[in-house]
Formats: structure tokens, sequence, C-alpha cells
């Protein structure tokens, strides 16, 4: 029997509002435990929640972006449950009236487009996080309770890991266009849960789903659903069954595992919020916050295409991060080749954020000194192998290229008669090749070129070292 | 005569000509205090230095010209009402030593006013009762019969104000707290309509009923202490936007042509004789006054008590949640793991009631009951509102008994909770609508004072102020408490 897929994605996203979402704390990632809190958010008896408009607003872009239905009225519920991160012993949460849903993305698998619903996308206040200390006991950092929080339930549209993996690129490409998210695994502001179940093909009944924990990369989602699937075929094949439960993704030994928790069926007992008021969005916020959505990627793809001639390729890789899309096209403005900065981005640039796992806007080489380091090359100062070693440098320096070049004397020779001597020694002293040379073996010519290159520490000019031998050689 | 048994706007006259000091004032409150405390326990807290402080700080107010009406008067707060650095124990064992690192808004606007607080009065537990006994700490007595309880929650806030204990006090309202101690003490007691008043600092019991309000000696003094409480507070996404009017401006003795209902639902079965006729005669004097009596009907108020019980044990049993032993408060000493600290920490922590509620809570919201019970409590609770807006297109105020007896005797209820829900059978339809409403003295049954209830439109506290004000001056209510040995 052959067997699919069902998967689900349940998404959290921390919104970049600037302070929480029913006090005016920062949501600020890091400090010192416990000092980004008040008495609101510490829920001291007695105080009451205000909702920050702005939550609204950022949660109404992602719908928008998402493609979903806006609810002209929805309201914040109560989720009650007991757990020493979160101060009230409930959450405030949205039940039954979520502020969007019936969206979708689209993704391509395999050059196909898949549309994947969106169910639901509702907003709620963060906990706190539980530090395990070598203490006889656990202590409770609070500086997160509060921070506002999308969640993003899709709808079972996925049916292999793949499937999965793009959905999670696509969306956090679409919420880091948006502004809305950072979407920072490591930090936390971004958090997955799947829910998996295998069926035969064919069947319309879905099988029992297993919800796994602990993901935290997308690698992970798609290793962990790999993983998963598999081992569920293999208990059905085997003749067994699959029983409902909460499984862990273990990254080192790339397999699932039971999480073992005392937790019983949760009866959340969720109820209107009592101290808040529903949450209208009038048509014409909602078409306010609809204008000032940017321009969403597949626009963004186009337009480079257009504007900039650049291959589909690179404007899909150039497009593919917001961030990376507003660095080139802060270059292309001062710098009228843009195919040489998408190289350069694809290139040199990708390569060491990848070495060094830092996003664009964390490395200290602006656009504005990009264009400075082309410069050089165009103007003949320094080459383009030369150039390589100076933004390995200015990546890890944040040095302007020209600081760099001057420092390190990496000016290139272009002065003809200091370069002419130089030749002449390397003729002088590599007979041999220049005896093959005259013989016809046009291989020894880059063997000379080499030679002066490295006499010259890579600085002499290219061109000018190529005309110069052959006239030397000529003669 | 003695400083501590004047009014608020007796007071002021004083303190304005400087005849007296706010020192004086204070010293005289504190020494009643002393006086009288031991006898009829309405405080858990009592901030003399904090008092004598801010009294020098009011003089100094009235000396610079900087003084307002409420300046150099002293307060008390009920326990449930968060005060920066003092104790607020909501009378539970659960917060016995929590002292609050910010103040309620009303607290700070009656500081800010250069009000002085003399300390923090006793309640049932979290404000769940209607005699004070559910306190962790002590049982407050009626200052009418020392035998008798005061009435509650907010019982230590209206013991203290008929032993002239302070010049005013702050209690909570959720679903008679306020009026029905008024009334058995023999104080005016307003609760105000829902949004007037900001929540803010004061510990949820039912959120969405909860409302702050005063306890004064007299009609005049509630409309001075309204002034300065209400307003919008952006820190309450509850409290409503409205233009602050001058609450002093409806006391008026004229209260030709308006139109007061009685609704025969406020008369039925429980109600003692003595009460009944005491209202009766009330009735009358406001139609000698020249108020139209007109005959109404609010046919679902019948069904409000249960459901208040659901709603506000429902909201409860979430407000209370969040005592869980990890941040403050109580926390038991031996547990084995998590669940266990909880459940040690709680059933050690919450007295017999405030278990019964939250109990009674959790079980209307569980999955399955939720429905049958929350639910349907929010639909009587649509009903009763209709039923207020209809009868309120007939008349302009809705009068009647306040509580369907006079103070009871301490332990005659304690352990018979329906009974002790009956007395508030006529206060919770109030709150379940979200309407103001006054308590204020209209006579004595055996004794012992009798509470007439005024009930106004949402946010027509003036009316309500203009009746109960005409009444007061038809109608004086001279009489003073003997148990302690009244100054007047
Ligand atoms: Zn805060």
């Amino acid at each position: 029997m052959k067997y699919e897929a069902v998967i689900g994605l349940e998404v959290h996203a921390e919104l970049l509002t600037e302070s929480k979402i029913f006090c005016s704390c920062t949501t600020k990632f890091g400090g010192e435990p416990n000092t980004h809190v008040c008495p609101v958010c510490l829920g001291l008896p007695g105080t009451l929640p205000v909702l920050n408009k702005k939550v609204v607003e950022y949660a109404v872009r992602a719908g928008l972006a998402l493609n979903c239905t806006i609810a002209n009225f929805s309201k914040m519920d109560r989720k009650n449950y007991f757990y020493p991160d979160l101060p009230k012993a409930y959450q405030i949460s949205q039940y039954d009236l979520p502020l969007c849903s019936n969206g979708y993305v689209e993704i391509e698998v395999d050059g196909k487009v898949k549309k994947i619903g969106i169910k639901r996308i509702h907003i709620e206040e963060d906990a706190g996080k539980l530090l395990h200390e070598n203490t006889d006991g656990s202590l409770v950092d609070y500086n997160r309770a509060g921070v506002p929080l999308i969640e993003i339930v899709s709808e079972p549209d996925m049916t292999t890991p793949e499937e999965a993996y793009q959905y999670l690129t696509k969306l956090k490409n679409i919420l880091e266009y948006t502004e809305v998210s950072d979407c920072k695994m490591q930090e936390g502001s971004l958090r997955v849960d799947t829910n998996v179940s295998v069926r035969p093909v064919g069947s319309t009944e879905l099988g029992t789903k297993i919800e796994l924990k602990n993901l935290n990369s997308f690698r992970a989602v798609q290793k962990a659903l790999e993983y998963e699937i598999k081992r569920q075929i293999k208990v059905l094949e085997e003749g067994g069954t699959i029983v409902q439960e909460t499984r862990r993704w273990n990254e080192s030994k790339g397999i699932t595992e039971p999480m073992r928790t005392k937790e019983e069926a949760h009866d959340y007992r969720y109820f209107p919020e009592p101290d808040l008021v529903p949450i209208i969005v009038t048509d014409e916020w909602k078409e306010e916050i609809r204008k000032s959505l940017p321009e969403m990627p597949h626009h963004k793809r186009e337009r480079f295409i257009a504007e900039y001639g650049l291959p589909e390729y690179d404007a899909k890789i150039i497009t593919s991060s917001k961030k990376m899309a507003d660095f080139f096209e802060k270059c292309v403005l001062e710098y009228d080749s843009p195919k040489t900065v998408s190289n350069w981005l694809m290139g040199e640039f990708s390569r060491l954020m990848n070495e060094t796992g830092k996003e664009i806007d964390e490395v200290p080489v602006t656009p504005q000194m990009l264009v400075k380091l082309l410069k050089l090359i165009d103007n003949g100062v320094i080459s383009g192998s030369i150039a390589k070693t100076v933004f390995e440098e200015m990546f890890g320096t944040g040095k302007e290229p020209e600081v760099i070049v001057e420092e390190k004397g990496l000016k290139q020779i272009a002065n003809e008669n200091e370069l002419r001597e130089i030749i002449k020694k390397v003729i002088v002293e590599n007979p041999k090749s220049v005896e093959d040379y005259k013989n016809g073996k046009e291989k020894a010519m880059g063997f000379l070129v080499g030679q002066v290159m490295k006499a010259t520490k890579g600085k002499a000019n290219p061109q000018l070292t190529n005309q110069i031998l052959k006239e030397e050689l000529s003669k | 005569m003695e400083l501590y048994s004047l009014t608020i706007h007796e007071l002021r006259e004083l303190l304005k000509k400087r005849e007296v000091s706010a020192l004086e004032v204070t010293k005289s409150y504190l020494e009643r205090i002393k006086e009288v405390e031991p006898k009829i326990d309405a405080l858990i807290t009592i901030t003399e230095d904090f008092a004598l402080q801010r009294a020098k700080e009011a003089d100094e107010k009235i000396k610079n010209g900087e003084d307002t009406d409420l300046t150099g008067i002293p307060v008390i707060i009920k326990d449930n009402i968060s005060t920066e650095g003092i104790k607020t124990t909501c009378s539970s064992k659960m917060l016995e030593n929590y002292i609050p690192p910010y103040n309620a808004t009303v607290v700070e606007k009656l500081l800010e006013e250069g009000v002085i607080i003399l300390g923090k009065s006793n309640l049932d537990e979290f404000a769940m009762g209607s005699s004070t006994e559910n306190s962790a700490f002590k049982t407050t007595k009626n200052p009418w019969d020392l035998s008798r309880v005061p009435g509650g929650s907010s019982g230590g806030s209206a013991a203290a104000i008929a032993a002239d204990e302070a010049a005013f006090a702050l209690g909570s309202d959720t679903g008679g707290s306020i009026r029905q101690p008024a009334s058995l003490c023999g104080v005016v007691g307003m609760k105000p309509t829902y949004g007037l008043v900001s929540r803010y600092g004061l510990v949820a019991f039912a959120s969405s009923l909860d409302q702050i309000g005063p306890f004064t000696k007299d009609v005049t003094d509630c409309a001075i202490v309204l002034n300065t409480i209400i307003g919008h507070d952006s820190k309450d996404s509850t409290s409503l936007k409205i233009d602050k009017p001058d609450y002093t401006s409806y006391l008026k003795e004229d209260i030709k042509g308006l139109r007061i209902g009685v609704a025969k639902e406020f008369f039925g079965e429980g109600i003692e004789e003595g009460v009944k006729e005491t209202v009766q005669e009330s009735i009358k004097v406001l139609q000698d006054l020249g108020a139209e009596i007109i005959d109404i009907s609010i046919p679902y108020v019948e069904y409000a008590l249960p459901a208040y019980y659901i709603i506000a044990s429902a909201e409860a049993s979430s407000n209370l949640a969040r005592y869980d032993g990890i941040r403050y408060g109580h926390i038991a000493e031996k547990y084995e793991d998590l669940i266990d600290m909880y459940m040690v920490t709680r059933s050690e922590g919450f007295g017999k009631e405030v278990k019964r509620r939250i109990m009674l809570g959790t079980y209307a919201l569980s999955s399955g009951y939720y429905d049958a019970y929350y639910k349907k409590a929010l639909k009587v609770r649509t009903l009763i509102k209709n039923d207020f807006e209809k009868a309120f297109e007939k008349c302009d105020v809705i009068i009647g008994p306040t509580s369907p007896t006079v103070a009871f005797k301490i332990g005659e209820r304690a352990n018979d909770p329906l009974a002790m829900y009956l007395a508030d059978i006529y206060t919770v339809s109030v709150n379940i609508a979200g309407l103001p409403g006054i308590s204020i003295p209209c006579g004595l049954s055996d004794g012992l004072p009798v509470g007439l209830q005024i009930i106004g439109r949402h946010f027509d506290e003036g009316k309500i102020l203009n009746v109960a004000y005409a009444f007061e001056q038809a109608n004086k209510f001279n009489a003073k408490p003997q148990a302690i040995g009244g100054a007047r």
C-alpha cells in the first residue's frame, strides 16, 4: 500500500512593535532577567491590560499580505492554565473570533505552484521563560511575558516535508517583507509546531495526528517530518496503530521521541476577556493598512527583471530577502551595473554570510561601501581578485575599502616603466618558459603572467602585464 | 462636638477658614480609631505615620492656597484597592504580607487632592461575602449592635464611617458590596455606573461587575467624592470617556414631577416587615415632595441572583488563578512537585467561600457545561438589562429597599451560603445591568438602620443624587450608633 502524509503547521511569530501587547514595557530581546517588566505584565493584583493598537495593525498587515479576510469585529479571550511562566495563570488570546481568517500562500515545488490555505491568524501575548538552573529549583524570566505574538494556523494542505519547508520559507519571507516580525528562530521570535498524520493514498479519512515540537530551524522541521512520516508508515505496515501524542525532535540523534509529560487533557475554559473591549477594524483603517503594505516578493522579483535587467535566477535570489533586495537597490542607485552588484551579493557576500551565520543587516558592510569597492575595480585601482581580499577585510572589520587598500598597499601597479622592469626580470629568470613560448606553447604565457603576479603580490594590472610581456617577448 | 463626627463639607469649611488644621483633624480621627477600633475591628492596617506626614503636607497646601474640596480630609480605603507601599491583603491569607509597588488610579487621584489615608479596611476575603465574616483576619462588628454583622463585603469601610473612624471611605461593589453594608450600617454608599470609575488597582473579583464607590456620612459628601474619583483612565479599557459633571450641582431639594418607579419584585418574599414599612414610608415622603410614583415591573430580576453567581464566580475563578505562590503572596512550605505546590499553596491560602466560588466558576466554564451555565447566564444578563431599559422608559429612577433585612447576627448565616447570598437579592441586578445605585439611610427598624436604594439610568448619578438629597433634607437621619458612643 502507498501512503501519503497530511501536514499542518502552526507558526508563532513575535511582532516587531516597540512595546508589549498590554503595557508599555519594551519588547527588546535580551536584557537582564526581569528588567523589561512592570505591574501589568507581571499580572500583579489589580492591574489591567490595555491593548496596544500597533499590535492589531501589525496583525492586520500580516493578514492582508497572506490574503486573509480581516474581521471587522473580533475580541480577546482568556485561555486558562497554570504554569510558572504565565503570570496571570491565563493567556490573553483569541478563541472563536480571530482577527484574520481564510488566507493562503502560494508555494513552488518542482516548478508547480500550490496554494496552502491559512485557516486563521490571531493575536495573543507571549509567556515568560523558565530558566533551569543548577540550583534546587527553576527561575523565571518575565521579560518576554506580554510580547505580542501572532499565531498563524495553516490548513492541513501539505503532503510532503519539502512543501512544509517551502511554506515556512515563503511565510517567513512575507512576514519579513511586511516588517511584521524579524522571524529569528534562534531568538525565539519565530516558533514552529507541526501536526502530521499519514493515510493510504486515495483515502479521504485522516489518520491519527502527531504533534512535533522542538523544531529549531526550517531544516529541522523538514527532517523531523521526513523521519516521522517514515516512522508512522512503518508502524502501520507492521500492523500497528498510531497513538495520538506529542513527540520531540531530537536533532543530534535525528529521530522523534515521545515527550514525557504529566499533562492531562487540557480544558482551557476559554471565555471572553472582561477587561478588554471588542476590537473594531473599520474598512477605512483596513484600507489604510493595505495601502501602507510594501511591495510583495513576487512583484519585486518581476520589477527587478524588468527594471534592472537581472536574469530571473538572480532576481529570485536577491528578492528572497527584503533586506537583501533593499541593499541591492541602494547599491544600484549609485552604481550603474546591476548585474555586477547581484554577482557580488550572490557570490562573496552570500558566501561570507553563510560562513558566519550573519544576516545582511548584521554585517558592517553598507551599500555605499560595496559601491566604493566596485568603483575601485572599475578605476583600475585594484584588481578583481584583490577586491575579494579587500571585501573579506571589510566584512570582518567594517573598514572603508580605500582605507584597507591604502593600509595594506594593495594598489595596482599601473606604471608602465615600473612594471616593465619587473617583467624584464621575470623573463631573465625564466629562460625555459620563454623558450617554450617562442616555440609556440601558449600555456607558457600564463605561467609568466603568474610569475609577474607573484613578484608584485597580485598588484600588477593584468591588461598592462599582458601587453608588456608580449612586447618584451617579441623583442 | 468632635471633629471626627463632622462631614467632609463641614470639615472643609473649617479647614478653609483655617479654624482647624488638617493635622488636628487627622489626630482627632486617629484618637477616635484608637477608641472604637477594639470594639468594631473595621481596620486591617492603620497608617498613622503616613497620615500624620500627609496631614502636614495638606496644611502646606492649604497655606499656599492650593487646596481643593478634599484637601486634608481623612479617608479609609478598602483593603482590596492597591496602595503603594501599604499592605493590600484583600483580607486573605494569600496576600497577608503583600505590599503593592503601585497605587490604584482612585488612590492616585485622592492623593493628588491632598486626602489623608488613615488605613485600610476589612472585607470578606477577595470581596466575596455579605457580612465581612469571610475575612481571614477579623470579623468586623456593626457599630449599631456589636453582636451583628456590618454587611459586606465592604463591611470594614461601612462600619468605619458609621463609627466616625474617617470622614469617608472607599469600597467596591460587585453585587451589592457597597450598598448592602451601607444599608446595614446606616451610612450613604454609592455604586457608580460600570465604567465611571477606573478599576485600575482594584484587585479583581468579577471584572465585568466590579466598581469602586464611596461611603460617606451624607449625600453632599457622596457628590463631592464622586467629583474626584470618576473619569476616563487610559489604564482601564472599560472606563468610559464622558464629560465630567459637577455632581454637587444636582444637590437640589426640588423633585417635583420626577417619576419614581417602584418595582413589585423588590418587595417580594423574604423581606422583613420593618424594612418594608420603613421603605414604604420613605416612598410617601418622596411623593409628598411632589414626585410621581409609578408602579413598574422587572420580571427577569428573579433570575439575577443565579446569573450573578455564575458570571461572578466564572470570572473570579480566572482572576484568582494568579495566586499560585510563584511571584508573591503565600507559598506552601512543603510540597512534592509543581502541581502539588499549586494545590497546597492554594488550599492553605484561600478561605472556604473563596474556594467555593472558584470551584463554582471553574465548573461553569468547563467544556460541556459552558453553554448550560455561563452562556445562559449571559443571556439572562441581557434580558435583565432590557428589563431595566424598558422600566426607565416609564420612570427616571427606581427605588426600593437595599437589603431585605436589617443587620443580622454574627454567625447566623455563616454556615448557610444560600441564606447569605439572599442578602444581595435587591442589589445584584444593578451590577448585572451596569447601572448606578445608592443606598441612603431612611429610618430604623428595631433600632437598626434601614437603607433606601435608588437606582438610575447609566451615567445618571446626578438624578440619583437629586432624589437622595431631597429625601435626606426632608427626612433627616440623625440617629447615631449607640453601641460605641456617638458624639452627635
Ligand atoms: Zn510591562
